[in-house]
């Protein structure tokens, strides 16, 4: 019974530790649009991003945004700006609160917010409480944009 | 000779806008069915419309060969679904020993109904043409209510529809109609879902532009039910309500629910003007 008891403290401790350095979605400190600091607390990974960026399921970019950095992926949606030299025009602080919540930055605009887990209007069954990017993704993502320049 | 060649040019430069115009189909494109049916595919906005001037047909928004395919019922799938239509409206069904055709003897007498749905009926409910089907099923023919985007209920409003083909839609949306147009005009503007969009987001503020491979279009109704090439089936504007609800992520109002006639309503009144075009067929 100790042992069961020690283990199961000890895991706690561990998730804990293991999500010490995550911003949670409703604590994500915006100014002016932007994020200065990473929601995980470390940089993200570029080619991870890339991935995420290109996948349906999660990021989804290419809906609604042109980037001729993946010509391999045909049928680039137009519902957003091009993102070919995203890099040069935003910061990495301006990227991270676009990707996390861009309504921070455009008033009014189509694009979902991908680090926001609540405050929806009758969010699918699956998707409730959650967000449609992890802290990590969100990171890999904007680790990926610095990239284009 | 240097003003031929500057006419020359700009012919050549008009010749190369219209090609690529006609590569996307366009608004300039000319519907004309059975070689003798013209429909005229947009038409100034009606004028509750606040934000657009001109409402267009999904079928602008298709390529020329999806467009193509509604332009003869030999072509067109959807007519498939019609003769369907023809022998459900013939047999009987139910405790009543009638069919559809034992009251309404010939299906053109019902000309002119598509382009007035939804509208209120006298008890001051807003009603579709699939309410008024599966009332006449249930109250007088003693059988059962159709599913209400089901096979045989698709198959039925396509051939009541084909009835109003080539006259404008028309439905009320004062009076008694006020409150329930009201009710979906904010369902249109409402954001919903994880990915937090109204309809208006992409219909209003983004047609005529690529999401991925989609050409958005107003998502105007004059042409439901509608064969689309997707899943190769009659298509109600309810169940295209429930598929771009769970597009963006959000929970779906459900078939025949106060919020989706509401909302047929609302996006039926948005067309007010257009051509109806059942049963058309898109991607």
């Amino acid at each position: 019974m100790k042992l069961l008891i020690t283990t199961a403290v000890t895991a706690v401790i561990a998730s804990t530790v293991a999500f010490a350095g995550t911003t949670a979605p409703g604590d994500v400190a915006f100014k002016d649009g932007a994020v200065a600091v990473s929601l995980t607390g470390a940089a993200g990974n570029a080619a991870d991003g890339r991935a995420v960026f290109a996948d349906r399921k999660l990021g989804n970019c290419l809906a609604c945004h042109v980037n001729s950095e993946m010509p391999e992926q045909s049928f680039q949606g137009q519902v957003g700006p091009p993102l070919d030299g995203a890099a040069d025009r935003w910061s990495e602080a301006q990227l991270r609160g676009i990707v996390s919540n861009s309504k921070n930055t455009f008033e009014g605009t189509i694009m979902p917010a991908f680090y926001v887990d609540a405050g929806f209007t009758r969010p699918l069954g699956k998707f409730e409480g959650k967000t449609i990017l992890s802290a990590q993704q969100v990171e890999d993502v904007v680790a990926y944009l610095l990239t284009l320049k | 000779m240097g003003m031929n060649l500057f006419k020359t040019t700009a012919a050549v430069a008009a010749l190369a806008i219209m090609a690529t115009g006609a590569a996307q189909a366009g608004e300039d494109a000319k519907l004309v069915i059975n070689g003798d049916l013209s429909i005229a595919t947009q038409a100034a906005a009606p004028a509750h419309l606040e934000n657009l001037e001109t409402v267009y047909s999904g079928w602008v928004f298709r390529t020329k060969e999806t467009q193509a395919l509604e332009m003869d019922d030999f072509d067109n799938p959807s007519f498939v679904f019609v003769d369907v239509a023809l022998d459900l409206y013939a047999a009987v069904d139910g405790t009543e020993g009638k069919s559809c055709a034992s009251c309404h003897e010939n299906v053109e007498d019902f000309a002119g109904l598509t382009t007035s749905m939804p509208r209120v009926n006298a008890d001051g409910a807003l009603e579709t043409t699939t309410d008024l089907i599966n009332e006449c099923r249930t109250e007088r023919m003693g059988a059962k209510a159709w599913k209400y985007s089901g096979t045989d209920m698709s198959a039925m409003l396509s051939l009541v529809g084909l009835q109003s083909r080539g006259m404008p839609v028309n439905v009320a949306i004062d009076g008694a109609a006020a409150p329930y147009w009201d009710k979906g005009k904010e369902l249109y503007y409402t954001r919903v879902g994880q990915l937090d969009m109204s309809c208006s987001n992409c219909h209003e503020d983004n047609y005529n532009v690529m999401i991925r491979a989609d050409h958005l279009s107003q998502g105007q109704s004059n042409g439901f039910p509608t064969y689309r090439l997707k899943n190769a089936k009659m298509n109600t504007i309810q169940a295209r309500f429930k598929g771009c609800m769970k597009n963006i992520r959000a929970e779906p109002f459900g078939q025949g629910s106060d919020e989706f006639k509401a909302l047929e309503l609302y996006v039926a009144s948005r067309g007010n003007g257009l051509i109806v075009e059942t049963p058309s067929v898109r991607n």
